[in-house]
């Protein structure tokens, strides 16, 4: 059994490698939009350490996934909710853990489809590995290294826990 | 009930149930409200939220069933209904192929059954079918192409069930919840299939109270066996009502015997301001359209504070494409697991 | 010639002991409990079989003259012989209608040489069965008809009624009338009750039938027809038939064997082949109906076969042509009544032998010197109806794929074999 990080700990790193990053890139107004669910309890808490004045947006992007030839409709959609214009907007997409990337590619085909963003960063509290697709995160919290059967998952929202769970191969 | 007897009442819902669901409860037909639990009623009414936030997108798409083909058979015209089915189908991504198919036209010797399987053979995934005969969505899916998703835009008599969850749609944006509820339909109920798939939801999503209100050569022959309160008199009917839905009347109602004449429809059974007076001061108005100014409704209500008429458009588009896009993903998953069966089999 | 047939072992039913039967130029020549020495040309071991009547249908559609897609006089007798049957009335309702001695000629001369069992015309009551006109009913009793029907159509109003029936009168003809009034049945196909509110479909009101009965009722009375009520659905009507035959009027009636298994709610899932004329209605109805036929007040019980092709069937309930083929499987529907107790075997027996064969003059029963005809069962084995079965040509059987009890070994009509199992 892997160590397990703390999220207090990886949510501090998280904070400081977006500040960093963001003033590289010479950022001033981000807009946070997490995905749901494990994505929007991050975006939320990244919200409050950054003192952000704009709300932050919830994606649901069961639309958008490329699976529905194969498993059909998420029963449990809920509306995405994204409460300003994204038009010339530097968003920050935020998501829980990265693991094939296709999630990341729904969310950013459905941003797409709410107007023409200047940029879009991606942060992760976990990066996976076994990437499918080209997608990196921008600042990420913690690289794990699991065996091909196990799966991690982050619940709450209080507290926020990582869990790790083991598939069927 | 002899034991070589055929499927009784109580299992008509059973029957809807296994004809409309996968194994797994997913959805893979709309036809009828019959058979489908208080859970999958929510579900439709939930996924049809977030298509109403599509739809306040700058693009108003997702790409669901991008590739995938509907056909609209309308073989009763209907352009409001078929118009709403076409957008929503885009809306999807879907290719939509309208299809207006007179009675007349399949009269040239082509049955329905033929019909429907040339479409087939064309690699159709959904018919969205409108029929002037009751039970029409039942035989297609049950004896013609049981592997293309059906959704009833109505069958004769029998039922609207995409009209009827709009309205419940309406409701629920409206009033919150369905409990304690009481809601009467008011008019031509014999006739009316979007009656029947309203009574339906109402009971299945737990609303206290389905008032039918009309006289009796419009209500039909056994009104007693579905479990609803009757009232003759529109005055006592709009007695603490929450809810109150308005009816369209036909013309050729007249002609039938069925009435004396609109004047006198609209004096007993008309929802005027002193009539809507009588109800509860938060009661809503809904008709399902097209409506009738004067004959059912008059301009002052229709217009009025209290109807939530305006707000089907949005409602109805939405609905559609919550249940498309749930009877398309149940077929999928149908024909996903079928095929993982014949692969293992072999 | 002189064929001779010798049954040995035969059980009677409810009975412990056996019969041999000594048959000879079709006329049952010797029925004895002790066995039988003389030699004939067929001998039949009956050992385990149960012997019963020849079966009377006042109402079968033969399909012939037709187009051949439903069926014709061959397939469809032969089918009723499978039934048990070895009387079958074959109802006008042919395309053309049997309206004319030619039609009549006709139908008798192909089932003279192809039908197994005996094939009695019933003649149409107005010309093409449209309810305007009357049709030569003289001329088409004396062709060989030995009733006369209207089909399921109704006269086109009283008047013509009432003059029909007084024109029968006159020549002492039996006039069997499916009674409705059209106005109120309009453009219904199912019973207006509970399933039609349902499922939206459209209805046939009770009255539809009873004031079409309590009509007619009132006109044989006056004109002194002798009236057969053909194929009742409603309790209300069985109400009505007692009484008046305590006022002594001359009325007898039948019943299809499916309305006495079958109501409204055989149609809840829009099946269509649970549509048919009169509708299936309540389960009071049905209850009636049964007591009707045990107390004697229905007199017999018919086939009402009316087969069909696939494509009658295939399309939405209200525009499906209504009818079942039902001949096959009468019998074995009575007994599955019989076996919940709904009804007696006795008075089973009775409304599929002696009381349609009174209702158009025929001898009945099984004694010496009678006619041979009977048939030769296995009470107890099953069988399923279906398209590899069925002898007739069509498929829509009241229960498709059910386990049915009664078996048909042998169909003895006139001294011939008309049936014998494979």
């Amino acid at each position: 059994m892997t160590d397990l990080p703390a999220v207090p700990a990886l949510l501090d790193r998280l904070e400081q490698g977006l500040r960093h990053y963001l003033n590289e890139r010479g950022i001033k107004r981000p807009l946070l939009v997490g995905i749901r669910t494990g994505g929007v309890w991050v975006a939320s808490e990244l919200h409050r350490r950054l003192g952000l004045e704009e709300p932050c947006g919830e994606l649901d992007i069961s639309f958008y996934r490329d699976d529905f030839s194969r498993i059909g409709l998420n029963p449990w959609v809920t509306p995405s909710h994204l409460p300003f214009e994204t038009e010339d907007r530097d968003l920050v997409l935020v998501d829980d853990v990265v693991m094939s990337g296709r999630t990341i590619r729904a969310a950013m085909n459905e941003l797409f489809d709410y107007g023409r963003p200047s940029s879009i960063s991606l942060v992760a509290l976990l990066d996976m590995g076994g990437r499918e697709l080209p997608v990196q995160p921008d600042v990420c919290g913690e690289r794990l290294n699991l065996s091909p059967t196990q799966r991690v998952k982050l619940v709450g929202p209080e507290p926020l826990t990582i869990e790790i769970r083991e598939v069927k191969a | 009930m002899t034991e070589l007897a055929a499927t009784p009442l109580s299992a008509h819902d059973k029957a809807s149930r296994n004809l409309q669901l996968t194994a797994d409860g997913q959805l893979r037909h709309f036809i009828t409200l019959d058979g489908l639990d208080r859970a999958m009623l929510t579900d439709i009414l939930d996924t049809a939220d977030s298509f109403i936030e599509v739809g306040e997108r700058t693009i108003k798409k997702v790409p669901l069933l991008r590739g995938r083909t509907v056909v609209n058979l309308f073989f009763e015209s209907s352009t409001r209904t078929r118009s709403t089915f076409e957008l929503a189908a885009k809306r999807l991504s879907a290719d939509v192929l309208n299809l207006d198919i007179n009675t007349s036209a399949t009269s040239k010797g082509e049955s329905l059954s033929d019909t429907l399987l040339n479409l087939e053979a064309m690699a159709s995934d959904m018919f969205v079918v409108r029929h002037s005969q009751s039970g029409a969505p039942h035989f297609i899916a049950e004896s013609v192409t049981p592997g293309v998703a059906i959704i009833n835009a109505g069958d004769g008599r029998h039922a609207h069930p995409t009209q009827a969850m709009l309205d419940m749609l309406t409701i629920r944006q409206n009033k919150q919840q369905f409990e304690g509820l009481k809601v009467a339909i008011v008019g031509d109920i014999l006739h009316s299939r979007v009656a029947r798939s309203q009574i339906r939801a109402l009971q299945t999503l737990g609303a206290e109270e389905v008032r039918l209100i009309a006289p009796g050569t419009l209500l039909p022959a056994d009104v007693d066996s579905l479990g609803c309160t009757v009232e003759y008199d529109m005055r006592k009917g709009m007695a603490d009502l929450d809810v109150v839905i308005m009816l369209r009347l036909q013309k050729e109602r007249m002609e039938g015997a069925l009435l004396p004449s609109e004047r006198e429809f609209y004096r007993l059974y008309g929802l005027d301001t002193d009539k809507l007076a009588l109800a509860r001061p938060d009661c809503i108005v809904m008709h399902p359209g097209p409506i009738n100014r004067g004959v059912e409704i008059e301009s002052a209500v229709a217009d009025g504070p209290q109807s939530v008429i305006l707000n089907q458009v949005t409602n109805g588009i939405a609905i559609r494409m919550a249940v498309m896009s749930m009877a398309m993903s149940g077929q999928v998953a149908e024909r996903t697991s079928r095929s993982r069966q014949q692969g293992g089999e072999q | 010639m002189s064929a001779s047939l010798l049954i040995h072992n035969a059980r009677l039913p409810g009975e412990e002991t056996t019969v041999d039967l000594f048959v000879r130029d079709g006329i049952i020549r010797t029925m004895d409990e002790d066995a039988i020495t003389e030699a004939a040309d067929t001998v039949i071991d009956a050992s385990g079989l149960i012997l019963l009547p020849g079966f009377v249908d006042l109402c079968c559609n033969l399909r012939e003259p037709g187009n051949g897609q439903k069926g014709n006089i061959a397939s469809e007798t032969r089918a009723a012989a499978r039934g048990g049957f070895t009387t079958v009335c074959a109802s006008p309702d042919t395309s053309p209608v049997n309206d004319s001695g030619a039609v009549t000629n006709l139908i008798r001369d192909v089932a003279r040489s192809s039908a197994p069992i005996r094939v009695l015309p019933v003649g149409a009551a107005t010309r093409g069965l449209a309810g305007e006109l009357l049709s030569d009913m003289v001329g088409l009793s004396n062709a060989g008809c030995v009733a006369f029907s209207n089909g399921t159509h109704a006269m086109a109003n009283a008047r013509i009624l009432r003059r029909c029936m007084a024109y029968a009168r006159t020549f002492d003809l039996t006039l069997m009338l499916q009674p409705v009034n059209q106005a109120l049945a309009a453009d219904g196909y199912a019973h207006d009750g509970k399933v039609a509110a349902r499922l939206g479909l459209l209805g046939v009101p009770e009255v539809a039938e009873t004031a079409s009965v309590m009509e007619m009722l009132l006109l044989a009375e006056e004109t002194g027809v002798r009236l057969h009520l053909g194929q009742l659905s409603c309790a209300r009507s069985v109400e009505m038939v007692a009484e008046a035959r305590m006022r002594g009027v001359s009325v007898t009636a039948d019943v299809a064997m499916h309305q006495l298994l079958f109501t409204e709610e055989a149609l809840s899932g829009f099946d269509s082949r649970y549509h048919v004329v009169p509708p299936l209605r309540t389960e009071s109805d049905r209850k009636a109906l049964l007591k009707g036929v045990e107390d004697g007040t229905v007199d017999a019980i018919v086939s009402q076969h009316q087969p069909h092709d696939s494509a009658a069937k295939q399309a939405p309930l209200g525009v499906t042509e209504p009818g079942m083929s039902t001949i096959e499987s009468v019998f074995s529907l009575g007994l599955s009544l019989v076996a919940q107790g709904e009804l007696s075997l006795k008075a089973l027996l009775r409304a599929l032998t002696e009381g349609p064969a009174t209702v158009i003059k025929q001898a009945s029963g099984l004694a010496s010197g009678g006619a041979a005809n009977f048939s030769l069962w296995r009470l107890d084995d099953t069988w399923q109806a279906g398209p590899q079965t069925l002898l007739s040509r069509g498929f829509h059987v009241p229960a498709p794929g059910r386990d049915l009890k009664g078996v048909i070994h042998w169909n003895i009509c006139d001294g011939k074999v008309a049936y014998r199992r494979s």
